[in-house]
C-alpha cells in the first residue's frame, strides 16, 4: 500500500492525472483552481509532458480538442466563469466524440460571482452546457482522496465511451488538505482507429469533425451518440448510500454538501430520527435507481445544495415526485452548517414543509 | 509524359467553391508543397469555419475541423502532442483576423512550430458577403452597404504587418494568386512555410491575397483586376519577417 500524503484537492487532481497517463495540460489562471496549473507547470517539464498556459480558456479548451484528436490523454481545469468560456470547445469535443477531462472547481455565480465554493454549475455540467444535444460524464468528488481517484476514473470513462468527462468539484474540495493515497495506475494507451496522427500513407485520412450539413446524417450521429449515453446510464451511475437500511427520510447531497449533511444525519439519528443519505457520485448519469427505490420506502427527501436548487429537479424526476422533496441550501459561496441541515431534517420529519 | 497533374495530397472530392474562387488554386499550392516535401503521411491539417470549412474533405492528409477562429489553438495542441508531425491551419480573414485574432497572435508570439495559410479575400464568403476585418475602406458589403466607413467601422487589419512586429514568429509573408507570376511566387513561399516547420524554425504564416467574385459582385476576371488595383496596394506583397534570413544577413 502506498503511503498517504497530505495534499490540497487541486494538487491531488494534478498528480492523479499524471499517474493516469495524462501528459498534456492546458489552462488559464482562475481562482480557486490555480494550484492545478501551478502543479502541472512544475511537474510536466520534468516528465516530458506538456504544460501550456493558454491566452484564454477558449484557447485552452481548443488545445485540448487538438490533443484529444490524437487519442492521447489530455485535460484542462478552470472554475465557473472560465468553464462558461470553455463551453464552445466542450460542445465541439462532444460533437466529435473525443475523450478529454475538464475539471471545474466551482465558485459562486452568476457573472464574475465570487471566489468561494459553490455548486451552482450543476445544470451547466449535467444538462449539456454548450449548444446542441450532448452529455458529459460528471463526477462529484467529496474528499481529497476522491479528487484523486475520480480523476483517474474520469479519464478511463472518457476513453471507454469517447465522451468528455467533467470532474465537478468546488472551492472547498480544491483548497482543503487531507491525507491522500495516490492511485497507482497501470495505463497503457490503446490503438485507436479514429485518431489524427498522420496517415503514414497506410490508410485513408481520418477527420475529426462535428459538421454534418445533411440533416439525415446529423440526426444519425445524434442518435448513435445517445445510444452510447444509454449504455453509460445503464452501467456507470455511482452513488454512496449512508444509513439508508431503515431510513424513513432521505437526504440527497453531493460534494462538500454531502460532508456537511453526513454530520447532520448522524446528529438526527442521535435524536431518534431515522434518516439516511444518498450521495450521488456521478451527477450524470444521475443515480436514479437507488432514489426511485428509496421513494418506495421513505416519507420524504431533502436536497442539500450550494445552489438555489438545481439537483433537486433530478431528484424529483428520479422519484417521479412520489414523495415530497424539500431544499436546504446556501448560495454565493456560503456553505450550510450541519445545524442548518439538521433543522431541515427535523422540519422534514416533523411534517412541516 | 505527364507534365501537369493534380497533387496527390488532394482527394478526389469535388470542390464546392464558387466559379472563379481562388481557394482552389490555394488548396493546390498547399497540396503541392506537401507532395514536394513528401510529408503527406505525417501531416495533419486544421480546417476553419468559413468558405474553407470543408477543406477536411479535400486534403488527403488527416484533418481536424476547428471552431471559428480556434484553428491555431487546435494546431498548438496537435503540434505539442506530436512534435514530429507537420501541422498546418487553413483559415480565412473572418476566422483568423476577427474572431480568432487572440489565437493567431498568441500562436505567433509563442513561435508555435506550425504553418498557417491565411486566405484574405476581404469579405465573409460563406455567410453571404459581410464586412470582414480586412474589407477595404469604402468597400461595399452586405453589412457595409454604404461602403466601409472607417469612422464607425474602423480600418482594415493588416495581419502580416502587425504580426511581423512581434519577436516570436519565424516567418511572415504576403503573396497573391491573381496572376501566373504571383501564383508561382506563392508556391515558393508556401513551400518555405512548410520547410520552416520541418526544420523546427517555428511559426510561419503566409497571407494569400485572394478574390471572391460572388460576394464582390464581379466576374472572376474583374475580381482578379480588383485584387491588382485595390487589394495589393493596400496589402503590399512581400516577406515581412524571416528571422533565419535576418540572422544570416547579420
Amino acid at each position: 500500500m502506498a503511503e498517504k500524503v497530505l495534499m490540497k484537492g487541486n494538487e491531488a487532481i494534478a498528480e492523479a492525472a499524471i499517474k493516469a497517463g495524462c501528459r498534456h495540460y492546458f489552462g488559464y489562471p482562475i481562482t480557486p483552481q490555480t494550484e492545478v496549473a501551478a502543479y502541472m507547470a512544475k511537474r510536466m517539464p520534468k516528465i516530458g509532458g506538456v504544460f501550456l498556459q493558454a491566452e484564454s480558456e477558449i484557447s485552452a479548451i481548443n488545445m485540448v480538442y487538438g490533443v484529444a484528436g490524437t487519442g492521447m490523454r489530455v485535460m484542462t481545469s478552470s472554475s465557473s466563469p472560465g468553464i462558461s468560456l470553455k463551453q464552445e470547445g466542450i460542445s465541439y469535443i462532444a460533437g466529435a466524440d473525443l475523450p478529454a477531462l475538464i475539471v471545474n472547481v466551482q465558485r459562486g455565480g452568476p457573472g464574475l460571482g465570487g471566489i468561494q465554493p459553490s455548486q451552482s454549475d450543476y445544470f451547466q455540467a449535467t444538462k449539456g452546457g454548450g449548444h446542441g444535444d450532448y452529455r458529459l460524464i460528471v463526477l462529484a468528488p467529496a474528499s481529497v482522496q476522491e479528487m484523486a481517484d475520480m480523476t483517474v476514473l474520469a479519464f478511463d470513462l472518457a476513453e471507454k465511451y469517447r465522451v468528455p468527462s467533467m470532474l465537478l468539484a468546488d472551492g472547498t474540495m480544491g483548497q482543503m488538505m487531507e491525507p491522500v493515497e495516490l492511485p497507482e495506475v497501470d495505463y497503457k494507451p490503446t490503438e485507436k482507429d479514429w485518431t489524427v496522427t498522420g496517415t503514414q500513407m497506410k490508410r485513408k485520412h481520418n477527420i475529426v469533425n462535428s459538421l454534418y450539413l445533411l440533416p439525415e446524417e446529423l440526426e444519425k450521429t445524434n442518435l448513435e451518440r445517445f445510444e452510447r449515453y444509454k449504455t453509460i446510464e445503464e452501467n456507470e451511475a455511482r452513488y454512496e448510500s449512508f444509513m439508508m437500511e431503515d431510513a424513513e427520510y432521505c437526504v440527497v447531497a453531493f460534494g462538500i454538501a454531502s460532508r456537511v449533511s453526513k454530520n447532520a444525519v448522524i446528529a438526527a439519528r442521535n435524536m431518534g430520527i431515522k434518516v439516511g443519505m444518498i450521495r450521488p457520485i456521478t451527477l450524470w448519469p444521475f443515480p436514479k435507481k437507488p432514489l426511485a427505490e428509496a421513494a418506495e420506502k421513505v416519507k420524504g427527501f431533502l436536497s442539500v445544495e450550494l445552489s438555489m436548487g438545481q439537483m433537486i429537479e433530478d431528484v424529483k424526476l428520479a422519484i417521479e415526485c412520489k414523495k415530497p422533496v424539500s431544499l436546504c441550501n446556501r448560495v454565493g459561496g456560503m456553505i450550510p452548517t450541519p445545524e442548518q441541515v439538521l433543522e431541515s431534517i427535523k422540519k422534514m420529519a416533523g411534517g412541516e414543509r | 509524359m505527364v507534365v501537369f497533374e493534380k497533387p496527390k495530397s488532394l482527394t478526389e472530392a469535388e470542390l464546392h467553391y464558387c466559379p472563379g474562387c481562388t481557394h482552389g488554386i490555394i488548396h493546390r499550392l498547399v497540396a503541392q508543397a506537401i507532395d514536394d516535401l513528401g510529408i503527406e503521411g505525417k501531416t495533419v491539417g486544421v480546417a476553419p469555419v468559413g468558405c474553407a470549412v470543408m477543406a477536411y474533405n479535400y486534403f488527403a492528409c488527416d484533418m481536424v475541423e476547428a471552431a471559428h477562429g480556434r484553428a491555431p489553438a487546435v494546431a498548438t495542441g496537435l503540434k505539442r502532442a506530436m512534435p514530429e508531425n507537420v501541422i498546418f491551419t487553413y483559415q480565412g480573414d473572418g476566422d483568423l483576423a476577427s474572431i480568432g485574432m487572440a489565437e493567431t497572435v498568441h500562436a505567433a508570439t509563442r513561435n508555435e512550430n506550425i504553418t498557417v495559410i491565411f486566405v484574405n479575400n476581404a469579405i465573409y464568403g460563406m455567410t453571404g458577403g459581410q464586412m470582414a476585418p480586412t474589407s477595404l475602406p469604402g468597400q461595399v458589403t452586405q453589412t457595409s452597404p454604404y461602403g466601409r466607413d472607417v469612422a464607425t467601422q474602423g480600418y482594415p487589419v493588416k495581419v502580416s504587418e502587425m504580426l511581423s512586429t512581434l519577436d516570436g514568429p519565424e516567418f511572415i509573408a504576403r503573396v497573391a494568386v491573381n496572376n501566373v507570376k504571383n501564383v508561382k511566387e506563392a508556391q515558393k513561399v508556401i513551400k518555405k512555410a512548410f520547410e520552416n516547420q520541418i526544420n523546427n524554425k517555428g511559426f510561419s504564416l503566409v497571407e494569400v491575397v485572394s478574390s471572391c467574385p460572388t460576394n464582390w459582385g464581379m466576374t472572376p476576371v474583374d475580381a482578379l483586376k480588383w485584387v491588382d488595383e485595390k487589394m495589393i496596394p493596400y496589402y503590399p506583397l512581400g516577406v515581412y519577417k524571416d528571422r533565419s534570413a535576418q540572422k544570416e544577413a547579420e
